[in-house]
Formats: C-alpha cells, sequence, structure tokens
C-alpha cells in the first residue's frame, strides 16, 4: 500500500510542502496563527494564497501548454503588459471611481492577452517554429511593448474598486484566492468534464498519432496558448490591483521561470503528455511558502534563488532516468548507450 | 578456401523478459556478399548491434583475422575494422561531403585542420572506388538520400574498413540508384572487402549475395551458399515451421466476393510526385481488396493518399456514397474510413494515455470536444473491445506503452472500429506481432467483411495477403501494376506481377 | 556560384549596413569612425558572452546562465580585490576558472543525467545570482589600480579610440573563427547540432565535447564578467539583469539556427553590432525611448526566426 502511495503523482509534492511547512511550525509556532482584524484573516498561511495568487494562475496555464508539448516564456512579458493596459485605461478615465470604468480596463487587459495569447500560438501552429523559440520573440518584445503603454513610468492609479481584485477581500479572505479558485475550477472542468483534457495530452504525448486519429492539433494548441495568455493577464490584473500600479519592467519578472518550476515540480513532465493541475498548485504553493520563509527566518530574501536553484535540480534530477539508474546501478563497466535505450521500450 | 576475417561464436544477447539472440554463430569471409535473413523479431538487427558496439555481449567471442577483439561501442568496432551503414544515412546532413567522410579524422598539421587536404581526399577516394564526381565541399542535404549513402561508404573504406555492413541500404532508393550501389558493392567485393549486406529484398539477395545466413527467433536456422538455396526454401527457412499454424484460416469463398455491393471509393489517377504514381482503384462494400508489393514499393503511399494523410498532387478522390472528396485524415474519417498506419509507434499509439483511452481517442475526436463520452460508457467500450479482441493485461486503464505490440496492434484496431467505419485501411497490421495475433487479426478482417466492411489489407507476406482479400493490387516501383482477383489469384501470379518482366 | 549557406550571415550583414547607413543620413555625427567604435566598446561583453553561447546553440543546446554569471564574476573580483585585498594577477584567471568549471558542472549535468539544457542552465542562473546576493546586496565600487587602469586606458585608431575591452572582444572573437572552423572540437560541436546520433554513431566524443561547449561558454561568461568589471567598475548582483535575453537575441539576429547544427561567430559579432546600431539611433533620435530597442529587436527576432523557418522549409522541398 505504501508504495501505491508513494507512487501517486501528488506525493512528492506534497511531502516537499508538507516539510517546508512543518519546518515553518518548528521555527516559529505563529506561522499557523490566523487573526482577524477588521472582518478579515491575516496570517502568513493567508499571505502564501494571497501574493501566490498570480503565480498560482500563470502556472496552471503554463501546465496545460507544457502538456501538449509546448512552453510559454512570454507569461511574464504578458503579466507586465495586461498590468500596464489596465492601470492605463484607468488613468485616462475621467472619473477614478467609476465601476464601468474599471470593468472596461479589466475587459481591455483581458482582450489584449487573449490577443497575446493567439500571436503565440499562431506562430507555433501557423508556422510551425518551436514553442520555445516563438514565445521568446514575446519574451523579449513584450518588456518593451509594456514599458510603451506605461511610458516607461510607473503608472500610480487610485481606484478602490481596482484595488479590489487584488486586495480585496470577501467573506474575509482575500478576493485573489476566489478568482485563482474560478480559475481552477474552470480548468479543471474544462479537462476532465469535457474531451478536451483527452486532447490535450493526446497532442502532447504523439502529434502525428493525434492527427491521424482525426485530431485538430492545431486547434487544440492555439487554445492552449489562449487560455495561458488568458491566465498570465489575469495574474498581471491581480498583480498590479495589489500594488495599484504598474510597472512595466518589473512586473511578472522572473515569472515564466517561476511557473515552469511549478509545472515540474507538480510532476508534469516538460516533453508534453500527462498534466497535473492539482500538481501545479502545490508546486507554486511550495515555491510562495519558499518565498515567505526566507523573509520569515531573516536571511536576505535574494537567498531565495539559491534555494530556487536546487530545488530545480533535485527536481530534474528525480524525474531524470539517467539519474535515478545511476543511484540504483551505479555506472557499469562499459556505458552502453543506445541500450538503456532498448531496456526501457522492450 | 580463405580463413573468415569475422568469426563470431555462441554469440548471446538477453534483454530483460526476452532472449534476443541465443548461441548463434556467423562469419564473413573477405571478398563475398553475405546476406544476413530473417522475419522481423529474428534478431538481426540485434546480432549488428552487438558486432557494431551498440550492445554488449552477454556470452560469445568476436574474432577478426583470429584475433579475439572486445567491441566497447561504435568507435571500437571502427577501430576493429567493422563499419556500418544504416538505412536512415547516419551522418550530419549540415556539415560539407569532406567532412561527414573524415569527421574524427581530419587531416591536421598542429592542431588545424587542413580543409583542402581534405576536400581533394574526399574527392579522390569518391571518385577511385565509388565512381562519383560531386562538390565535396557543399552540405550533405544537397544531395539525395542515394549519394548520402554512397558518402557513408566512402567514409567506412576510409576507416580502412575490413568488413562493410550494409543496413537495409536499398529501402530508400530508386531502380537506378539501386543499380549503381550494386556495381559498387561488386566493386568493392572484388577489392576484397567482406560486405554483411541486409535487405528485405529477395530479389536484391539473389542478385549480389554469394552466401545467406538465416536467423528465426534468435537462433541461427543455418549458413547456406545462395546458389544452392532456391527461393521457397529460404522462405519456409526464414518463417519455420510457423507457417502450418497460417494454412489453418479459412479461404474466403467467391460468394462473399460476388455479394460485394456499392462503391466505397474510388481513386482516378491519383498520385504524388515521389511517393506513387498516378493509380486507379476501386474499393466497393463489403470487400477486401489486399495490396501486395515489395518493401517500398508504394503501398503505404498508396494508403496515405486515400487517407489524406499526405496531399496528392493530381488525380481525384472520392468517397462515400456522396462521393465526397478527401482533404485531411479528418474529412476521411467523417467520410467513414479508417486507417491503422503500420508505424505504430510513431504514428499510432498515443504512449502516455492508458488502452481506454487510446480506444476511444478517435471516436471522440470525431464527435468534438465539447460531448465528452460519459466515463462509465468508455469502460463499457474499453472492456467490451478487450474482450472481443483478446487485448492482455485485460485492464483499459494499464498505460497502452507497456503493453506488447500485438496487444498496442490490438487496441489500435478497437480504435478504429469503434468509429464504425465503412472502409477500414490495414497497413501491415500484423508486423512484428505472435503468430497467435496474428491468425486473430486475419479472423477478425474476415469476419467484419462478411459484416459489410470494406477492408484495404496490406501485407508483406503474400500469403496471408491472399488469404484475407477478394482482389490483390500488385505494386512494383511505386506503381499499381496489376489487380488479380479470382481464379488468377494465387502466388504465382502476384509473384511475378511484383517482380514485373 | 554563391554559397547557399552564407545566405542568412549576408543578409545580416546587409542589414547592419542599412541600419548604419540610415543613422548617418539621418544624424549628422552618427558617420564617423568614434560610433562604430563605441558600438564595441559598449558592447564588448557582450560580444563575449555571445560568443559563447553560439558555440552552445550550435551545439543545440542553450545557456540561460552567462548573465547572471557576469554579475558573479563582478562580484568576485570586486569582494576578493576591494573588501580582501587580492592582487587582480590571482583574482582574475581564478575567476576564469571558476566560470568554466561551472559550465563544466552544468554540461556534465546535462549529459549525463539526460535533463534539457533549458532547465539545468536556468538552476545554474538561479545559482549564480543568488550566490552574488551571498556575497553582498550591495554594489561594491573597484578602486583598484589595475581594474580603473585597464578601464581608462585608451588605444588610439584612425579617428578615435577603443578600449582594452575591445581588444579582448575581437581577440576572442578571432580565436573563436579558428575553433569554429579549424579545430576538432569546433567541427564535433557542428556534427552533433546536426545530429547528435550520428556524431555518436560516427565515434565522435559527443560527452566530451557538449561538455566543453558549456565549459566555453562558462568561460566566456567569466571573461565577459572581468570585462564588465572594467566597464563598470564595480562588482553588483544586479548587473547584466535579462543579458541572457540580448545574448540570444544576438545568436539568432547573426545567423545561427537555434535547432543547432548552423552558425557563424562572425554573424554573432554582426548580431550583436545590430542590436548596438539599433541603441544608437535610439538614443541619437531622441524622443525615442529606450523600450523600443526591445520592441525592435523583438521584431528582428520575430524576422529573422521565420525567415530560417522559410530557408529550411525549402531546403526539405529541395530534397524531395
Amino acid at each position: 500500500m505504501g508504495g501505491k502511495m508513494h507512487r501517486h503523482h501528488l506525493f512528492w509534492p506534497l511531502v516537499v510542502l508538507g516539510a517546508l511547512l512543518l519546518f515553518n511550525l518548528i521555527y516559529s509556532p505563529d506561522f499557523f496563527s490566523l487573526a482577524v482584524r477588521g472582518g478579515n484573516l491575516y496570517g502568513s498561511l493567508i499571505d502564501i494564497l494571497n501574493f501566490g495568487a498570480p503565480l498560482i494562475l500563470v502556472s496552471i496555464g503554463m501546465t496545460i501548454v507544457i502538456a501538449t508539448g509546448g512552453i510559454d516564456l512570454s507569461v511574464g512579458s504578458i503579466v507586465a503588459i495586461s498590468g500596464a493596459m489596465a492601470c492605463l485605461t484607468i488613468s485616462k478615465g475621467t472619473d477614478p471611481s467609476s465601476v464601468l470604468l474599471v470593468i472596461g480596463a479589466v475587459l481591455a487587459s483581458i482582450a489584449l492577452s487573449i490577443v497575446l495569447g493567439m500571436w503565440n500560438g499562431a506562430l507555433v501552429t501557423v508556422t510551425r517554429i518551436q514553442p520555445i523559440i516563438a514565445t521568446l520573440i514575446l519574451m523579449v518584445a513584450g518588456r518593451g511593448i509594456a514599458q510603451l503603454i506605461t511610458s516607461g513610468q510607473i503608472i500610480t492609479v487610485s481606484n478602490s474598486n481596482y484595488e479590489y481584485i487584488g486586495a480585496g477581500s470577501l467573506a474575509s479572505l482575500p478576493f485573489s484566492i476566489f478568482i485563482v479558485a474560478a480559475v481552477l475550477l474552470i480548468a479543471s472542468l474544462l479537462t476532465r468534464r469535457t474531451a478536451i483534457g483527452l486532447f490535450i495530452e493526446s497532442v502532447g504525448s504523439n502529434p502525428e498519432a493525434s492527427r491521424l486519429a482525426g485530431l485538430r492539433s492545431r486547434t487544440v494548441i492555439l487554445t492552449v496558448y489562449v487560455f495561458c495568455g488568458l491566465c498570465a493577464g489575469i495574474a498581471g490584473l491581480i498583480l498590479s490591483s495589489n500594488v495599484s500600479s504598474a510597472d512595466g519592467n518589473n512586473a511578472g519578472l522572473w515569472y515564466e521561470l517561476d511557473a515552469i518550476l511549478a509545472v515540474v515540480i507538480g510532476g508534469t513532465s516538460l516533453n508534453g503528455g500527462r498534466f497535473y493541475l492539482m500538481g501545479t498548485v502545490i508546486g507554486a504553493l511550495i515555491i510562495q511558502t519558499l518565498t515567505t520563509t526566507i523573509y520569515m527566518i531573516g536571511v536576505p530574501p535574494e537567498i531565495t534563488l539559491v534555494v530556487k536553484a536546487f530545488v530545480v535540480l533535485a527536481v530534474c534530477l528525480i524525474q531524470s532516468e539517467a539519474f535515478r539508474k545511476t543511484l540504483i546501478t551505479r555506472w557499469k563497466k562499459r556505458n552502453y548507450p543506445a541500450e538503456q535505450e532498448v531496456t526501457r521500450h522492450a | 578456401m580463405q580463413a573468415p576475417i569475422l568469426q563470431m561464436t555462441g554469440i548471446t544477447k538477453r534483454f530483460p523478459g526476452v532472449k534476443a539472440l541465443s548461441n548463434v554463430d556467423f562469419r564473413l569471409f573477405p571478398g563475398e556478399v553475405h546476406a544476413l535473413m530473417g522475419e522481423n523479431g529474428a534478431g538481426k538487427s540485434t546480432l549488428i548491434k552487438v558486432l557494431t558496439g551498440v550492445y554488449s555481449i552477454d556470452e560469445g567471442t568476436v574474432t577478426i583475422e583470429n584475433q579475439a577483439v572486445s567491441i566497447g561501442g561504435p568507435l571500437e568496432a571502427q577501430k576493429a575494422g567493422i563499419s556500418t551503414v544504416y538505412q536512415e544515412v547516419n551522418l550530419c546532413p549540415n556539415l560539407t561531403v569532406a567532412e561527414n567522410i573524415y569527421i574524427g579524422r581530419e587531416p591536421r598539421k598542429f592542431g588545424r585542420i587542413l580543409w583542402n587536404k581534405m576536400n581533394k581526399e574526399a574527392a579522390r577516394l569518391l571518385k577511385e572506388r565509388l565512381n562519383l564526381s560531386i562538390d565535396v565541399t557543399l552540405p550533405l542535404h544537397a544531395y539525395s538520400v542515394a549519394v548520402q549513402q554512397l558518402i557513408a561508404i566512402a567514409r567506412a573504406l576510409s576507416i580502412s574498413a575490413k568488413v562493410l555492413i550494409l543496413d537495409e541500404p536499398t529501402s530508400s532508393l530508386d531502380q537506378n540508384e539501386v543499380h549503381q550501389l550494386f556495381s559498387i558493392m561488386r566493386k568493392l567485393k572484388n577489392d576484397g572487402l567482406a560486405i554483411l549486406f541486409v535487405t528485405h529484398f529477395l530479389d536484391q539477395v539473389y542478385e549480389m549475395s554469394d552466401r545467406i545466413t538465416v536467423l528465426r527467433n534468435g537462433e541461427l536456422e543455418g549458413e547456406y551458399l545462395a546458389a544452392g538455396l532456391p527461393r521457397i526454401e529460404l522462405v519456409l527457412k526464414m518463417i519455420g515451421k510457423d507457417l502450418k499454424l497460417l494454412e489453418e484460416l479459412p479461404k474466403l469463398s467467391e460468394e462473399a466476393g460476388a455479394a460485394a455491393g456499392s462503391i466505397m471509393i474510388t481513386a482516378s489517377e491519383l498520385g504524388r510526385k515521389g511517393a506513387i504514381n498516378p493509380f486507379d482503384l476501386e474499393i466497393r462494400k463489403g470487400e477486401v481488396v489486399g495490396l501486395a508489393g515489395l518493401l517500398g514499393s508504394g503501398r503505404t503511399e498508396m494508403a496515405r493518399l486515400l487517407f489524406g494523410v499526405d496531399r496528392p498532387d493530381q488525380g481525384k478522390l472520392l468517397a462515400g456514397e456522396s462521393g465526397s472528396p478527401v482533404k485531411s485524415p479528418r474529412s476521411a474519417i467523417e467520410l467513414g474510413i479508417a486507417y491503422c498506419s503500420e508505424n505504430r509507434k510513431t504514428e499510432g499509439i498515443i504512449d502516455d494515455l492508458t488502452v481506454r483511452e487510446n480506444i476511444i481517442l478517435a471516436l471522440q475526436a470525431a464527435r468534438g470536444w465539447l460531448r465528452p463520452i460519459s466515463r462509465k460508457k468508455q469502460d463499457e467500450i474499453a472492456d467490451q473491445y478487450i474482450k472481443m479482441l483478446n487485448i492482455n493485461p485485460p485492464n483499459p486503464e494499464h498505460l497502452i506503452k507497456n503493453l506488447s505490440g500485438g496487444n498496442q496492434q490490438k487496441a489500435l484496431l478497437a480504435r478504429w472500429l469503434l468509429t464504425e467505419p465503412e472502409l477500414l485501411i490495414l497497413d501491415e497490421p500484423t508486423r512484428g506481432i505472435d503468430i497467435g495475433a496474428k491468425a486473430e487479426i486475419q479472423k477478425l478482417v474476415l469476419s467484419l467483411a462478411k459484416q459489410g466492411m470494406s477492408v484495404l489489407f496490406i501485407s508483406s507476406e503474400l500469403e496471408e495477403v491472399i488469404r484475407v482479400s477478394d482482389r490483390v493490387a500488385v505494386l512494383r516501383d511505386r506503381s499499381k501494376v496489376k489487380e488479380l482477383g479470382g481464379g488468377e489469384l494465387n502466388q504465382q501470379q502476384i509473384m511475378q506481377a511484383m517482380a514485373g518482366g | 556560384m554563391l554559397n547557399r549557406k552564407y545566405v542568412p550571415i549576408l543578409v545580416t550583414f546587409g542589414l547592419l549596413a542599412v541600419m548604419f547607413a540610415a543613422g548617418s543620413f539621418r544624424y549628422t555625427g552618427f558617420f564617423s569612425a568614434q560610433v562604430l567604435y563605441n558600438l564595441l566598446i559598449d558592447n564588448s561583453f557582450l560580444i563575449i558572452t555571445a560568443v559563447g553561447m553560439t558555440f552552445v546553440i550550435i551545439s543545440g543546446g542553450i545557456d540561460l546562465s552567462v548573465g547572471s554569471v557576469i554579475a558573479l564574476t563582478t562580484m568576485i573580483c570586486a569582494t576578493l580585490v576591494e573588501r580582501h585585498g587580492w592582487s587582480p594577477v590571482v583574482v582574475i584567471p581564478m575567476v576564469l576558472i571558476f566560470g568554466a568549471l561551472f559550465g563544466t558542472l552544468l554540461g556534465a549535468i546535462i549529459h549525463y543525467f539526460k535533463i534539457q539544457p533549458f532547465i539545468v542552465t536556468l538552476a545554474g542562473m538561479f545559482l549564480a545570482r543568488g550566490i552574488c546576493y551571498i556575497i553582498s546586496i550591495d554594489t561594491i565600487t573597484v578602486t583598484n589600480g589595475f581594474f580603473t587602469k585597464a578601464a581608462q586606458t585608451k588605444v588610439p585608431l584612425p579617428g578615435g579610440n577603443i578600449s582594452i575591452n575591445v581588444i579582448i572582444a575581437l581577440v576572442i572573437v578571432l580565436a573563436a573563427i579558428y575553433l569554429a572552423h579549424y579545430t576538432r572540437f569546433g567541427r564535433n560541436v557542428y556534427a552533433i547540432g546536426g545530429s547528435e546520433q550520428s556524431a555518436l554513431l560516427m565515434g565522435l566524443p559527443v560527452a566530451r565535447t557538449k561538455i566543453l561547449v558549456y565549459t566555453f561558454s562558462g568561460f566566456c561568461s567569466a571573461l565577459a564578467g572581468v570585462v564588465f568589471t572594467f566597464y563598470m567598475l564595480s562588482g553588483y548582483g544586479l548587473h547584466a539583469m535579462g543579458l541572457e535575453l540580448d545574448t540570444i537575441a544576438a545568436v539568432v539576429i547573426g545567423g545561427t539556427l537555434l535547432t543547432g547544427g548552423v552558425g557563424y561567430v562572425a554573424g554573432t559579432l554582426i548580431g550583436v553590432l545590430i542590436q548596438g546600431v539599433i541603441q544608437t539611433i535610439i538614443s541619437f533620435e531622441g524622443t525615442l525611448s529606450s523600450w523600443w530597442t526591445k520592441i525592435v529587436i523583438g521584431l528582428l527576432l520575430f524576422v529573422f526566426i521565420l525567415f530560417q523557418r522559410l530557408l529550411s522549409d525549402r531546403r526539405v522541398t529541395l530534397k524531395t
């Protein structure tokens, strides 16, 4: 039974998350304490969920893209563009507290994010450029576009309705958590209750066989990039609303890397195929908890990078068949490269 | 007689769960072309990989010129004088011709590569030994596969190979290119080189080889002089005793042929450059049409055109009662056509998915993503087909990549049967699967046809094609050359058509 | 007849010439030797990094750690020289060896454990950046005489002068061209990028070459870091942020295929200069803001990637 449990795809991510939380519990017992102030819950756990919300969103989109065998490097730039677009729209409005204005701004940002996702998707499907290269274009240009929108400034807005998206609370919990929950729910329903999840995994695992089975691979791939753009766009809204400003240069910096990391930690292979949304969410939570923990224990926050480096390596090594084989059998006297392939397929 | 240059004795190679080679002996004399024959799974490719150091040897010895050698990798094999030219040319397309011949052994002075010297030597080598005058400074991808293969041979020669292994060198060559290759092989043979020749083409075996070694199921069947071994004997030795098992199959009676109904698909002057010359073909309801022809004669290419995988560049293709054109695999499926590709791994199974998911995939794709098949229904379908086709292990939640080839094939068959096609194209459905599963699939084809399904049946095993088909279209050199039905349908007729003349 | 393989690099060179000409017509003072020299002076570290990256990309890999390794090098140089009083004569060779070893480690992980280069070098990027901050989160100004002298030395040339950094960069470019085209190592890199499977079967030292490629890239990054220290006279963990993207962009614009196997060091040099010209034009324009650089580079990337795509499509159709 134990063997079965540790083979479940959520086992390792949960163990890591559990270990991190346990460390926090030992290090500072009030890590888990929740306080109610002004009708809202406060505490480190809530912070993790709240600050982690944008990353979880981006990671959900990234999971589905990676499942098709692709990758989206442009999410960080889309986060910045989306935030910039919303803040620009609001700052141009005559009545800065208008609800309609906020709705307009949100819609404009989301529409723009979808367009950017379509651009990525079109590059991958129509021109058949490798995803890593295709999305690199928007990754580079996107930062420029974001700064173009903000004219190189940090646009600050003061609109309480807009602030609500990233900083408001609903039922004593940060509103952003509900956004994440909604997106996660929609993504899960779409991928598990309709057949699109099957199509995504099929295209990611074997594109040619999928085409011969009558799948519209192009539509599937286009859809996932659009969805990923959308997720990044919403994340950008939350992020900029949380600080009531848009910074074209730094908003969403490193998000693509953190998101990929979250996906990989969550158990989805970078080669495409099977994907695990819940695994990704846990992966993103691990990254956020790590950051929070490092803040808490008073080490300079930049050290997070070093820890992340080791987490990336550890996760990849665990996933690497060659590495596991080395651990188990050590190197054979002679190393016949093709043989490992064969024994794997036999 | 001379001593053999290469002698392999008692070679055994095990893979987890399989004994790929068991106590195999093999020898090769200088100045001979030696054919290595065997059906799929006979151990041909394992033997070659052992010889070239890609695999290690579990038991047995290899001697070259009476010196025991241990071959630890492709490089050591080369050093020992064994070079291999594979069907899919294993050179670097981005490097120049000269580099491909000399890379790793470039002429150097103080570590600096002498390009002029290398280019001159390459040109001379190609000219003198292979009668080939080409610009050696162009990248390899500028040349045809045939020339690339000759360049690969040139590389082998320049390493002063004593043993040259040609692994299916003719599969992707046209007739003229094959002749060019053969004349070069003869020249090399006269120069004293020992050539190990692996091919599927019987004609080529008899045209070129002096000696034939037959492997079956990982064991040595025997070594023969080509001149003393009639074709039919060779085939019997390759197939072995299993021939009898296949003969128990019922022969389709004429009445089924007479019952054939309306036209299912019509191809007229359909063709694609470099794949298949224009052909006409008509398949009727409830009819099994066989495609016979050697490997590379255009069988798969024809099937791919019929299913819309490749675009034809001429002719017309109409399918179904309505006579609609076939534009893509998707439109083919909508018209009631299903295609089981011969490349199970790359064009058939979806590795990461379960047997159940693989089975429902095509049906689900046809329904679109908004109308999912309920999980309960999926389970029912999977169970039903697992039982019907005897898929083993009978667990729908197994990942398909962990199944044996035959069971994967059955799952793919289930995928297509589920779409209830009116025309089922089966490309080598029995290749690489065990004899029991083979017979099951053949029986299934017959019973499907009885129920009114049309089948296009492609196989390299003539007996099998004859057994299941009402009519057989014969292909040669990428052209449809003959259609045989009724009384004319026998092995001799087909063979003649395949051989031509 | 013009050899087809030079088409991408000629297009790139033509683009550079056109851009430079356009700048010269539009802005007074643009057409001068010193503007050209400044291109080299301001981008010498980028040239060095891009040379290493060219080899990595030709071999079919990618190295995301370059920017961080530069930052780490500036940091180590500054700390050891300024805070611990080590001699630059010891420190500089040491950081170069360190950079090479860092690359070797990444390369070994990539090769032996078969993990995508993208992910491994990403970890390397995090690691190097993180170590910077462990050393210090502040800028460390370099006042050491050797470094300031290297920074201020001007080498006079007709029409202006260049810095020592430029000489180092150009020497590296020339050495890399020799390495790529006249040594077995260089040709093996191309072979692996063309087909790793074939390279293995042809008996080439695939493992050694693949790892050495990352060693070389690590070395180039560390050298770029030293040059960067000469240029900025400081060590800082935020130095060379996002430089990996500029580097990759320069390599691609220089005509190297991101899929590996095809590329030229000389092209990379031109790629860097094109980026430099864009920046120069934008600064001459005055009204245009710096973010246009990113947009234009993104656009160029798009055009070049599309162009490569079309070329390789044509190659396939030619073959059949």
